[in-house]
């Protein structure tokens, strides 16, 4: 394979940020700027797409790799992909251009910048998944913070500046003590390539302080409880496409980091660490679900649930049994496609009554049918329900749990109980029940681009749901051989 | 005296000078004039350099008093195109406060002569000797603008606390010199015995004197006031290419004569980039004026550049290096913009005046959008790389504790970098400010954003050149 498809997929998006840049931005052209966004973005998605049929799942080795010489002697350019990455990759190219679609509707002013701010974004977010040398993982990790920022910042609600501060400030104080770590790696044993650390692995009297740093920046952006706290202020005022790329596929790098860097790279410290992930899961899982419960504000009731949902993705994760990992990936692909048309749920009926608060809604079934049934599905989703993708995950990861920890694995059971609760309450009391407001009578039902996006969002949901095969094809053996090195390595040491 | 072309380029610096200063007395109005030869004279220096000394390795000149080696040469091609490029960029600004003088070019070619002896002295008399040429020329710029109190009051206070560090400079020579019975650095080096304390003294004396001329907290409270009230030209001239020199001689200081006393002063190295990493952090959240938050920042990366310093190991000093040129280049973008916040012959410096820049300006605020975000160390901007660089070679001498507050006080940092975005970008838009820019101030700004967005590309190059300078 000579192509550099990964390098591609990485640039795409960004050259048609640079073309959008020189295109003159006028009310009448923003149709032909979103087109051009659309496009690119679309071509990364059928290029993911042609990624993953070329994709070998029989081995766990990385592929479509590329090494160039970066900075002579010192870090290298390396990306390449295994089963691990290459769901998220596919993932984020899927939301990108759902998200352009989407700006139809909420983005009012200077929608070029705001394509823009996506289309790198998207750039980034890609590079976080396939680079394959830590200084090259930190650099994209780190550089989706300036559009993100941006995102919020601009196009935000009206707290948006403390929101945009918050997110920022947490993630940069997060991932500082990562990039001390990286370097300190880069000390100890000579490289920072990922493959060769894997092979050369780290002297286990450096594991846990290493593995603490990335801790900090990972549980920040995961994130776990208690640091969590910038979600929900950060969703809440970002625009809808904003909250989308947030939930669906930024939250994501900091589990896909636990499974790459903290499993890989440190298994003794990880299993040392394993019941403060696991006592912090379940914190999270219960805690913050009850707190979703409670909430009046509909987007911050998904991100509570967002924080919730990513409680099961490291617990998961840190059972370290086939099922358990596998559940966690499943789940946050599942969580990508739920949560994102959550945000694009809420975005919908916000555009039409400028309300996030759930008592201005109440009886909408009757007038807005075809919203009522998409909707539903994802709230079934989102609560787990067999048939939907976010059964397939919380299952999985429950039957890990079991496996490794009965006790924990109870705990997170009954967050699935109080999580139906908050979802299935959410949904009855906004579409069902009486009509309290008469202007909800004057609401319209989905357009033609709005159905189109929740449709795309639920098919995948409902497809994995029943057949998650592909799914777990794809990853399983990569996961099972790094369960078999995690193992090895444990005895060794 | 056989090697006399390697001084060539301060030769003819210093006979522009006086030629310049002739012509000016004879000719009338001829600061336009003077102006346009002076930048070329910097240039044409530049390019002696280049030719003349940029391939030799370590030469001594005059009894070892002057030291041409890649460290000097690099760094005085830094300091020639650095103040090239603050008189091109700064003669509107000059024009506009009716200050457009031929002493300006003339007084900036003098500190910079000043400057070059400092980058390559080897010898304490000839370091003290371009360190007072620079530091005079600079009160009188700082005044330059003497209509203004405010030019006025910096200019004195520059004067009155220089003066005093220069004293204390002075006087650890003098100890030095009673200790060694030398003032060569390699000299002082060889008769550097176990009678170690009293040169100590000598030794603090002297940092302290040079971590005034790089206002290092806590030697920096004349920096905010002289910043603020200096014309904004010669604050940013300030803020670039006097540091170069001072951090030069700094190298040279420490690592020529005085490295095997490195037990003495590593920890004063250490706390002063500690502190000032920290303290320009936290203080310059509370500003107002850019010219000071502008000070209160420069604080801060010398901070991170003293910490490349501290290391004791040639990786370190090349990543001062490194980082200090991509200071000045960061810088320069800043300046640029300042100097493009002109509204009807009246310039701006308060934060609040650039609120919503991004709706009336959108290219002007992009620019400040990537050099500040550069400035705060996010990747992929040259900043980052800046300060990866520090922190490697920090970290290869297992100094964590001043790699962690570094990285710890970069996130403070990042606070008030991401307070100016925010002004720009998400507060409501103020009046239009003018566009008839000047094409150097324009060149200036796209060359800087530019070379800050695209470092990632080919970030080897500039290791490439630094990795030849080896001090130990």
């Amino acid at each position: 394979m000579n192509f550099p498809i990964l390098s591609s997929l990485i640039l795409l998006p960004s050259i048609g940020a640079l073309f959008l840049f020189f295109t003159k931005s006028t009310e009448e052209k923003n149709i032909t700027v979103k087109y051009v966004a659309l496009f690119t973005s679309l071509v990364n998605f059928f290029l993911s797409i042609y990624l993953w049929i070329l994709f070998d799942h029989t081995t766990s080795k990385f592929q479509f790799v590329e090494d160039r010489i970066w900075i002579e002697g010192l870090i290298n350019y390396k990306v390449g992909i295994d089963g691990i990455s290459i769901l998220f990759i596919i993932l984020t190219t899927f939301i990108t251009p759902l998200c352009i679609i989407s700006v139809n509707n909420s983005i009012k002013n200077r929608l070029r910048e705001f394509l823009i701010a996506v289309l790198i974004m998207e750039s980034f977010m890609i590079g976080v998944f396939c680079s394959l040398d830590l200084v090259v993982f930190y650099l994209f990790f780190e550089a989706g913070l300036i559009p993100m920022f941006l995102i919020i910042g601009i196009w935000g609600g009206t707290r948006r500046v403390y929101s945009a501060f918050k997110f920022f400030l947490f993630t940069l104080l997060g991932s500082v003590l990562m990039l001390v770590a990286i370097i300190s790696i880069y000390w100890i044993t000579g490289t920072t390539d990922v493959t060769k650390l894997y092979e050369l692995g780290i002297d286990a009297k450096y594991q846990n302080l290493l593995w603490l740093a990335f801790f900090s920046s990972f549980a920040v952006k995961t994130p776990m409880w208690p640091v969590h706290t910038w979600l929900p202020d950060a969703h809440v005022e970002a625009p809808t496409a904003g909250s989308v790329l947030l939930a669906a596929i930024l939250l994501k790098m900091a589990g896909y980091g636990f499974i790459r860097f903290s499993l890989g790279l440190f298994p003794v410290a990880s299993d040392i660490f394993t019941p403060l992930i696991y006592a912090l899961s379940v914190i999270a899982i219960i805690f913050t679900s009850f707190i979703a419960l409670m909430q009046e504000d509909m987007k911050k009731l998904i991100a509570y649930s967002s924080v919730a949902h990513m409680g099961f993705v490291t617990l998961g994760i840190f059972t370290i049994q086939q099922q358990g990992i596998e559940g966690s990936i499943i789940q946050m692909i599942s969580h990508g496609l739920v949560s994102a048309a959550l945000f694009l749920c809420v975005g919908v009926v916000y555009d039409r009554m400028h309300s996030r608060l759930i008592n201005t809604y109440g009886g909408i079934v009757s007038i807005i049918p075809k919203y009522s049934v998409l909707f539903m599905i994802f709230t079934l989703a989102a609560l787990g329900l067999p048939g939907t993708s976010g059964f397939v995950g919380e299952f999985l990861i429950l039957m890990g749990a079991f496996k490794d920890n009965f006790l924990v694995a109870v705990l997170a059971s009954l967050g699935v109980i109080i999580g139906a609760a908050y979802m299935l309450w959410l949904y009855k009391r906004v579409i069902f029940g009486k009509l309290v407001n008469l202007e909800l009578k004057e609401m319209t039902d989905l357009n033609k681009s709005e159905l189109f996006i929740l449709t795309c969002l639920a098919i995948p949901t409902l497809f994995f749901g029943f057949y998650p095969d592909p799914l777990i094809n794809t990853i399983e053996v990569s996961i099972n051989d790094l369960i078999k090195v995690y193992n090895i390595s444990l005895v060794n040491n | 005296m056989s090697n006399l072309e390697l001084v060539f380029p301060e030769i003819f610096l210093s006979l522009s000078i006086m030629f310049l200063l002739i012509l000016g007395v004879f000719k009338k109005d001829s600061s336009k004039l003077i102006q346009n030869i002076s930048s070329i004279i910097l240039l044409v220096t530049a390019v002696i350099i280049v030719n003349e000394t940029l391939g030799i390795k370590q030469t001594f000149l005059f009894n070892g008093s002057i030291i041409i080696d890649y460290l000097s040469s690099f760094m005085k091609i830094v300091t020639l195109l650095a103040a090239f490029l603050v008189l091109v960029i700064s003669s509107n600004y000059l024009k506009t406060f009716k200050i457009f003088k031929i002493e300006y070019p003339i007084l900036i070619l003098s500190s910079v002569l000043g400057m070059l002896v400092m980058i390559s002295s080897n010898d304490l008399i000839v370091f003290y000797m371009g360190l007072e040429l620079q530091s005079l020329a600079l009160y009188v710029l700082a005044t330059f603008n003497r209509d203004q109190l405010k030019s006025s009051e910096a200019g004195l206070k520059y004067f009155v606390l220089s003066a005093l560090s220069s004293g204390l400079l002075l006087y650890g020579c003098s100890l030095i010199y009673g200790f060694t019975g030398s003032t060569n650095f390699n000299l002082i080096a060889n008769q550097l015995d176990n009678d170690q304390y009293a040169l100590t003294f000598g030794i603090v004396f002297i940092l302290v004197g040079l971590a005034f001329k790089i206002s290092a907290v806590p030697f920096h409270m004349w920096a905010p006031d002289v910043y603020e009230g200096s014309p904004t030209s010669v604050t940013l001239f300030f803020t670039m290419v006097p540091k170069v020199a001072a951090l030069t001689v700094f190298i040279r200081f420490l690592y020529v004569p005085f490295l095997n006393l490195i037990d003495q002063w590593q920890m004063i190295i250490i706390f002063l980039s500690i502190a000032s990493m920290l303290f320009g952090a936290v203080a310059a959240i509370g500003q107002t004026n850019l010219k000071r938050l502008i000070a209160y920042s420069s604080i801060s990366h010398i901070g991170y550049a003293l910490a490349g310093l501290a290391t004791g190991s040639n990786a370190g000093i090349q990543s001062s290096v490194i980082y200090i040129t991509i200071y000045i280049l960061m810088n320069l973008g800043l300046f640029s913009c300042l100097l493009m916040m002109k509204r009807n012959n009246e310039y701006f410096e308060s934060i609040e005046d650039l609120s919503g820049l991004s709706k009336n300006h959108p290219l002007l605020s992009l620019s400040l959008l990537i050099i500040l975000f550069s400035l705060a160390g996010i990747p992929p901007l040259a900043g980052f790389f800046a300060k990866f660089y520090i922190f490697k070679s920090v970290l290869e001498q297992s100094m964590f504790f001043l790699a962690i507050v570094g990285l710890l006080s970069t996130v403070v940092a990042a606070f008030y970098y991401l307070r100016i975005i925010k002004i720009m970008y998400f507060d409501k838009e103020k009046d239009k400010y003018d566009t008839d820019h000047s094409l150097w101030l324009k060149l200036s700004l796209t060359a800087s954003t530019l070379l800050i967005l695209i470092y990632f590309l080919f970030p080897s190059q500039l290791i490439e050149v630094v990795s030849r300078i080896n001090i130990i």
